[in-house]
């Protein structure tokens, strides 16, 4: 008993010493709650906010480009689209396995997808594919039960009605890439957000910043894997804006048809404002295919195609001007004074200079011709003799002046300038004398001569309206501070050419057309339009020797396609009152005459038809 | 002359009728723990946001069938228990090495038996059934036999065998938790401190061999959390962090009922387990805190006096060495959600949803009112 109760005591005494052991850690747990919930009470009240408080972007809806009538190019389409949210589904191969039974999917678009999932938090909803159709739709939704984690929502994308029509000024939307994100240097939160587009080329490209618009944002509450509770606040954002275009989609889409399958391309401008009514290159590509997404057969198919689909070449085809240069030439050298109009140049078929022979298209020569004649006739002979005279400087001079050798001014890529050579130009780049002979060569826009199309209707608009500095225009507004903004009206200068050469230049084109011997005779336009002017040209783009000239030189039709004649033709009317401006150049496509004059004759046609049934737009009228 | 004065020679003998077994019921104490259950339901009805499913409903059951195993166990003959020490233990043992070997066929981390209706988790039964039998052996034994080292080879193996078998599934909580209130009631036994000083000595010098051979990967990552938090903000550290941050935001007076953002939206892991005193802290604030240490303590102060008022060695060993299991629990814990120790698995008592805690707490507040019933019973060496 005595044991007993001296173990009692030691028990009591420990016992005690327990109590005020756990007595003392119960304390530090109260210290320690006072510290966390009272000293940093305000620290980790704000930590807790920012936890629970997350700001979304909400994406604007991109502005609709429109033609000069209001009517809708590109706009955003409704597009139903299957997606699966990855926390839904258990195995996610099987399940994009099930659903690929239901709808057609790619690898492609299966590596995607498995590759989105691995990126994006679990509750994030990843696109597998759009613009599913009513059928397909059907589909999905009757086997929804065996499908859990597959959902259907309605998004939007950009769609282009006339797509290849519009497709190279246009361009189109894609995804943000890695490049962009870094050239934009984090200056819109917009780019970051999964899904989003901007434009890739053409104006979509060029005008991206005043399509995309402002982006509102809403703060909501969130838990913590980022699932949205509920929204606290919004603000809207801002709508992008509506970009006008100059074009008449009806005379672009008629100038591509009529164009056909030729690879060609055709411009027709407003000689008075420079607006561009129709600018097409043919063959084209459909923008829809790269806002959905290539396959790689289908690029490889676009890059692939000798006619260039991919390459806009009203704006970068760069073409030896041919005989359409010879206006420019007359100008030169009327106001050189080195030629007198009615002073006439006989014509053998050939010119000689030193022991090299210089043909003229006509075998059999002209016998005597005039400027306005042989402007009419297209004689090479007496632009041989003319740019002989002027020389290739005073040439070069007078070409950039109507716009020739210098890019145009105008909101695209990839618009080249051509080339207008002069005696330094040729030191500089091939560190080589000038030739006479090469100035004969230019005097009838080959040689080294090279424009674009876009520049050979600018050259005629500014010979149509009386030497005066227009520049091209595609659009409506300009973009100011990522804002459209109404054009400003310009008042083109005059390029400082007399009246009196210039109507002795359209005159001859009248010829043309109209006259007896005019190389377009047939391009006259049907009486109650009125008359016009204008100018064949036929490029060579291959040598023709000694030998086969002797032998006869064989006819376009005998050669190889890549091997024949390019075909252009320009021209204004109506010639009394000029309105428009058309260039036309159909590659490889033979004679000027037969092949390039009917095509600039019916977009003419079409042009001055929608010209009368359109009712004039007031000035005033141009705000987005 | 008391009513109890004149009953004490029978109630020595043990001799008592069931009426007044129920009498002598220390209803109070009953009440607290009450008190706490409930409080455990309110905060399982916000973590389930609201809604008495999944977890309030069925804690509150849980609580009502473990109020009556408490009820049941308190009538227990103390003797009968005493007696029966050591078959319990083994037999638990048993269940713990059967865990062990199904463990291996099962997800790799198996703790409980599924039992049908409950999945038993054998090494929460052996806290309180490691009390029994240590609490057996030292009622057994005199100061100088407790003296002897040879004499206390017995107990340390007692110890040993199920803390290494917790320690492999792989529980290191549970098992520092077993070492703890075995040594606490060595401590009361009236082992010498100085042994207390060479074995953790020992285990000092082991800790580096432990480190390596016994720690599992992940264990050793929530230590290394521990020690810096920020490590891995979105990892390891990640609960803590948020533990923390919860915490703090509650303030003193807290968010309000179901107001807790850190909980409600998920920020909190486990709410309604091992993170569940963070929510209250959170909602209540730390009022709420203070109120639920305040009742934990009042438990605690019960104990002592209830072991203090025990007539023989037995109960008192038992009384205390069950309290400090009940401490260990509620320090582990609520010290773990503030970041002062590293994250061990250890649930809070009464509060977090878990079956086999409630029921081996329930049962073990059921020995203690069994002590208290039966404190003035005269017990020999071997019941």
């Amino acid at each position: 008993m005595d044991r007993t109760s001296d173990r009692g005591r030691l028990l009591t005494r420990r016992a005690a010493l327990l109590g005020a052991g756990q007595l003392g850690l119960f304390g530090l747990l109260v210290g320690r709650m006072y510290y966390l919930q009272v000293v940093e009470a305000e620290r980790y009240r704000v930590l807790a906010e920012e936890n629970r408080i997350n700001i979304r972007l909400l994406p604007p809806p991109r502005g609709p480009i429109v033609d000069r009538n209001g009517i809708k190019l590109a706009i955003n389409r409704q597009n139903f689209r299957v997606l699966v949210v990855r926390e839904d589904i258990v195995d996610l191969e099987a399940t994009l396995g099930k659903l690929a039974r239901i709808v057609p999917l790619s690898d492609y678009d299966r590596q995607r997808v498995l590759r989105e999932v691995g990126r994006r938090r679990s509750f994030v909803p990843v696109p597998v594919r759009e613009n599913l159709t009513w059928e397909e739709m059907a589909r999905i939704q009757v086997n929804a039960h065996d499908l859990p984690g597959v959902l259907i929502d309605e998004g939007q994308t950009r769609h282009y009605e006339h797509g290849p029509a519009m497709a190279h000024l246009m361009g189109y939307v894609a995804a943000v890439s890695e490049e962009d994100l870094a050239a934009a240097r984090g200056a819109d939160p917009l780019l970051e957000l999964p899904g989003f587009k901007i434009g890739k080329a053409g104006v979509e490209r060029e005008f991206d910043l005043a399509l995309r618009g402002k982006s509102g944002s809403k703060r909501v509450e969130v838990n913590a894997r980022g699932r949205e509770i509920r929204e606290l606040e919004r603000e809207e954002g801002e709508p992008g804006g509506q970009l006008a275009l100059t074009l008449d989609i009806n005379l672009q889409q008629f100038a591509a048809d009529r164009l056909g399958q030729e690879s060609a391309s055709c411009v027709v401008m407003d000689i008075h404002s420079g607006e561009v009514l129709a600018m097409t290159s043919t063959p084209a590509f459909d923008p829809n295919a790269f806002t959905r997404g290539l396959s790689s057969q289908e690029w490889k198919a676009l890059l692939d195609n000798p006619r260039a689909p991919l390459t806009p070449k009203a704006i970068a085809g760069q073409y030896a001007p041919g005989s359409t240069f010879k206006m420019v030439v007359a100008l030169a050298a009327l106001e050189a004074g080195v030629i007198k109009p009615e002073q006439t140049v006989w014509c053998p078929g050939h010119m000689t200079l030193g022991n090299a022979r210089f043909h003229c298209w006509k075998r059999q020569g002209h016998g005597h011709v005039s400027l306005v004649q042989a402007l009419a006739q297209s004689c090479d002979v007496y632009f041989y003799e003319v740019a002989k005279r002027t020389g290739i400087e005073r040439i070069a001079d007078m070409a950039r002046r109507f716009g020739l050798g210098s890019a145009p001014d105008i909101v695209l890529r990839g618009v080249r300038g051509g080339l207008i050579p002069t005696k330094a130009w040729k030191q500089a780049t091939l560190g080589e004398g000038w030739h006479q002979g090469e100035t004969l060569i230019a005097g009838i826009g080959q040689g080294y001569v090279l424009a674009t199309p876009l520049q050979l209707a600018l050259m005629t608009a500014r010979l149509a309206n009386g030497g005066r500095r227009v520049d091209p225009v595609l659009t409506r507004q300009v973009m100011v501070d990522g804002h459209l903004a109404p054009r400003p009206v310009a008042t083109p200068e005059s390029l400082g050419v007399s009246r009196h050469s210039l109507n002795l230049v359209r005159q001859g084109m009248h010829e043309v057309v109209h006259g007896r011997r005019g190389t377009a005779r047939g391009a006259a336009l049907p009486e109650e339009l009125g008359e016009m002017c204008g100018k064949t040209g036929t490029a060579q783009v291959r040598r023709i020797t000694r030998a086969e000239r002797e032998a006869g030189v064989t006819r376009n039709e005998d050669l190889p396609w890549e091997r024949r004649d390019h075909a252009l033709f320009v021209c204004y009317a109506p010639a009394d009152k000029p309105r428009y401006a058309v260039a036309v150049v159909v590659e490889h496509g033979g004679g000027g005459s037969a092949v390039a004059a009917p095509i600039a004759r019916d977009v003419m046609i079409e042009t001055l038809r929608l010209d009368s049934a359109a009712p004039r737009r007031p000035e005033g009228d141009l705000k987005a | 002359m008391s009513e109890r004065e004149f009953l004490r020679p029978r109630w020595r003998r043990g001799d008592m009728t069931i009426a007044e077994k129920l009498w002598q019921i220390s209803w109070s104490y009953v009440l607290i723990i009450a008190v706490i259950a409930g409080i455990g339901v309110i905060m399982l009805y916000s973590a389930g946001n609201g809604s008495f499913d999944p977890w309030a409903s069925r804690h509150a059951i849980r609580f009502a069938v473990g109020l009556g195993v408490m009820l049941t166990v308190a009538l227990i003959d103390i003797r009968l228990i005493l007696r029966y020490a050591y078959l319990l233990y083994a037999a638990t043992l048993v269940l713990l090495v059967g865990v062990e070997l199904m463990g291996h066929v099962g997800m790799g981390a198996q703790r409980w038996i599924d039992l049908g209706f409950f999945h038993l988790q054998p090494s929460e039964v052996m806290k309180i059934v490691l009390v029994l039998a240590l609490a057996r052996f030292f009622h057994g034994t005199d100061i100088e036999q407790v003296g002897r080292p040879t004499v206390l080879l017995v107990p340390l193996l007692m110890v040993a065998a199920p803390a290494v078998l917790v320690l492999r599934q792989p529980d290191l909580g549970t098992a520092l938790m077993m070492v703890m209130g075995a040594g606490v009631i060595f401590f009361l036994a009236g082992v010498r401190l100085w042994k207390f000083g060479v074995v953790l000595a020992a285990a000092l010098a082991a800790l580096p061999l432990a480190w390596s051979l016994l720690l599992h990967d992940y264990q050793k990552n929530r230590v290394r959390t521990f020690l810096d938090p920020e490590r891995d903000p979105l990892g390891a550290g990640y609960h803590i962090i948020q533990s923390k941050i919860a915490l703090g935001s509650g303030g003193i007076w807290g968010k309000g009922f179901l107001a807790g953002t850190q909980s409600h939206l998920e920020f909190l892991p486990e709410r309604q387990t091992d993170f569940i005193f963070t929510m209250l802290a959170e909602e209540r604030g730390m009022i709420g805190g203070l109120v639920l240490l305040a009742l934990y303590a009042l438990v605690m102060v019960y104990g002592y006096l209830f072991a203090l008022r025990s007539q023989h060695q037995f109960g008192r060993l038992v009384v205390l060495g069950v309290s400090t299991t009940f401490f260990l629990y509620v320090f582990i814990n609520v010290a773990m959600v503030m970041g002062l120790i590293p994250v061990v698995g250890v649930p809070l008592p009464l509060i977090s949803y878990g079956g086999t805690v409630m029921l081996s707490l329930m049962v073990g507040f059921g020995l203690i009112l069994s002590v208290w019933v039966h404190r003035d019973v005269e017990m020999g060496r071997h019941g």
